[in-house]
């Protein structure tokens, strides 16, 4: 008995003693946890936003991790885990937290939703990883709510309402009324567009916020309609926005104002049809038809998924590429290195050319102000948009100067 | 222009019709809701898929096999009838005996499956279907441009209900039925096939569903998602009237589409959740539901 307890209690002293060693040994011994490079793709697989990320990015990762195995040889091990996060912050950042503390993920991509982006980025920057937000919009992520362990990759809300609101201000749209998504999203979307309405001439009359999944939008629309604003500014996304573009056509408000989709995907014109959307101007991170490099991508994307890419799916290839060669770069998975080594090398892929990720993790690309397809002018399935112009990243994106984000040194 | 509370008078008509058509939509799930529970004690959770079955066989309907409107409006609900027939036979007939709770999990199942499916055929973002060209266009009614579509939802929705509301009260047929849910055993001694009653109303519930998806079609897009989007409500809707009161859901929902429109207008934030207030206010003081008999 006395032997057993005496065992035990070696044995208790011990254990300290052995990790700290076996700790030692990792950091000495192997530059990558594991041997491996573990990618989460947090996303919405079923609800209203999974057309614009969901299986199609979980397709666009298994891409990228495939080519880069293929192209580069690494002699890590690559896996990929996906989830669900059903559009709710808990749900999300409980995901992110088990995948950090017992599943060795090293980075999470995609992560559409912004309230769930904003939970995951506090989750991400505790544990030290690294996450690469795609599919949230909310420009809070590389500003207030920075950390050293983001990157924000596709769009944002600055770039959305910097590109095609302006140019819809300048071209005669001075009046606003915003229906707006009641979530960090929408919130940031009105507020961002705002700013640039009032920066160029332009009055915001008022706002009217739904609930996300509203079923009915007439209700909000009649009250646009009231306001008598020349715009009508959509801010909200996916089904909602379709609803709500659906309704106005129905109850005649598009005669008299106009609508302004503040943030659309290629899967929402695909699903109201040119009819409903010709003449649009929107703000897009990437068209699938702009050159061959694009087309050449999306057309491997829609074999695989009979939908051609929307900016997000397209940039969670891009995000993963970009993340994966920084890896093998830098010999290591430590989420410092990795970031410091991503934000000194250009990007230059398909998605984005001479690319840049900023000290506040916003990477920069350029943007394009694109107008939806008349009927008569669209000649072959998805052939939807006409590149009005291409704004460079650094005036899509907003300023560092203006930043509030710790991490900028002014 | 006169105003209450600061706001137009046109602005508040306006919403109070535009809640009138939601309520009608309400009104018509709600009601084979509580057919469903009424006559079989099951709580049909599969209630929203099926509605969006209606919808999108209507679409389907168009877009393969070029059926117009107006015989989807007839074909949809009759198809998701037959669909909720063979759910009976093959599986609901068996739970009548247990807890409620296996009828609920059985047709919740259910509807993650049928959801599952479209969402994996279709996407989510849905399918268009225009507005037949009969009722393009709209009515100015002074305070607001109603398009003809949504008045003819008001329409077609209180005929459907009243017809459902007089069959089940009023006739020979729902007497039977009345007399079924009461008491199989002696019924069935009169010489009444208790089993097809039951199978054939709960095809009818689900034919309402249907109705509903097929009616909604032109105004919302037709995506898989437009069922669980609204068959919370509609559940709300139930509760509030009295679990299983055919009057009672009919009242409740096209009331409670109104309060809902006028939140929109005077307090959009609480425009979800003003129906689950009620729900709750309604329970304490009416534990039975405004419409429901205490047993």
């Amino acid at each position: 008995m006395r032997c057993k307890l005496l065992n035990v209690a070696v044995a208790a002293l011990l254990i300290p003693v052995a990790s700290f060693a076996s700790a030692e040994a990792k950091t000495a011994a192997m530059k990558l946890s594991d041997n491996t490079v573990k990618i989460g793709v947090l996303t919405d697989m079923s609800g209203v936003y999974s057309d614009l990320g969901g299986q199609g990015a979980v397709t666009a990762v298994q891409m990228a991790i495939d080519d880069f195995k293929a192209q580069y040889k690494p002699k890590f091990n690559i896996e990929m885990v996906y989830a669900d996060h059903q559009n709710k912050a808990d749900v999300g950042s409980n995901k992110v937290r088990e995948w950090y503390d017992t599943e060795g993920v090293d980075m999470v991509t995609d992560v559409l939703n912004s309230g769930v982006a904003l939970a995951v980025a506090k989750v991400t920057q505790e544990k030290k990883r690294v996450v690469m937000f795609v599919g949230s919009a909310s420009t809070r992520l590389t500003d207030q709510d920075c950390t050293p362990n983001t990157v924000h990759y596709a769009y944002d809300t600055y770039s959305l309402a910097n590109v095609a609101g302006k140019a819809i201000v300048k071209n005669g749209g001075d009046t606003w009324f915003f229906l707006t998504s009641d979530y960090a999203f929408g919130h940031s979307l009105e507020k961002d567009t705002s700013e640039v309405v009032k920066a160029n001439g332009g009055k915001v009359l008022g706002s009217v916020r739904h609930p996300l999944n509203a079923s009915d939008f007439s209700s909000y629309l009649l009250q646009a309609q009231a306001s008598r604003a020349k715009i009508i500014g959509l801010a909200n996304a996916g089904g909602d926005t379709i609803n709500a573009i659906k309704a106005a056509s129905e109850f005649g408000i598009t005669k008299n104002q106009q609508l302004a989709g503040l943030l659309m995907f290629i899967t929402d014109i695909h699903a109201l049809g040119l009819p409903t959307t010709q003449g649009m101007l929107l703000t897009a991170g990437f068209y699938w038809d702009r050159d061959d490099e694009t087309r050449k991508f999306s057309k491997r994307y829609f074999d695989k998924t009979k939908r051609n890419p929307t900016m997000v799916q397209a940039g969670d290839y891009s995000a993963v590429t970009t993340y994966l060669k920084a890896v093998q770069a830098a010999g290591t998975d430590d989420a410092a290195a990795v970031m410091a080594k991503m934000k000194e090398t250009p990007i230059n892929d398909f998605f984005a050319k001479n690319g840049k990720i900023r000290a506040d993790g916003r990477m920069i690309h350029d943007m394009y102000l694109v107008q939806v397809k008349k009927p008569s002018e669209s000649k072959y399935p998805w052939d939807y948009y006409i590149i009005k112009s291409v704004v460079p990243g650094d005036e899509a994106f907003q300023p560092l100067s203006v930043s509030q984000c710790p991490l900028v040194k002014k | 222009m006169t105003a209450i509370f600061d706001i137009p008078i046109q602005a508040l008509m306006a919403q109070l019709m535009l809640g009138l058509v939601n309520g009608s939509f309400y009104a018509v799930l709600s009601l084979g809701l509580a057919v469903i529970f009424g006559m079989l004690n099951i709580i049909n959770f599969a209630h929203g898929a099926l509605y969006m079955m209606g919808a999108f066989l209507a679409w389907m309907g168009l877009e393969y096999l070029g059926i117009g409107y107006w015989p989807s409006l007839l074909l949809a609900p009759l198809a998701v009838g037959l669909f909720g027939i063979l759910i009976e036979r093959s599986m609901l007939q068996w739970l009548y005996k247990l807890d409620h709770l296996y009828g609920l999990l059985l047709t919740f199942g259910l509807a993650l499956v049928i959801e599952g499916f479209f969402t994996n055929s279709y996407g989510v973002s849905g399918q268009p279907y225009s507005i037949p060209a009969e009722l393009t266009g709209g009515f100015n009614l002074g305070f607001m441009f109603l398009p003809y579509y949504r008045g003819w939802v008001i329409l077609a929705s209180l005929l459907v209900c009243f017809a459902t509301w007089f069959g089940i009260e009023k006739t020979r047929l729902g007497a039977y039925l009345r007399a079924a849910t009461e008491n199989p055993q002696l019924t069935q001694a009169f010489g009444i096939n208790v089993p097809l009653m039951v199978m054939l109303t709960y095809g009818f519930g689900a034919a309402l569903a249907g109705f509903a998806g097929a009616l909604a079609a032109p105004v919302i897009q037709v995506s898989p998602l437009m069922g669980s989007h609204l068959i919370i409500t509609v559940f709300a809707v139930v509760v509030i009237g009295g679990m299983g009161s055919i009057l009672g859901s009919i009242v409740t929902g096209l009331g409670l589409g109104v309060i809902e429109g006028l939140t929109n207008l005077l307090y959009p934030a609480a425009s979800n959740t003003v129906v689950f207030v009620i729900m709750a206010i309604v329970l304490m003081v009416r534990p039975a539901g405004l419409f429901g008999k205490e047993k």
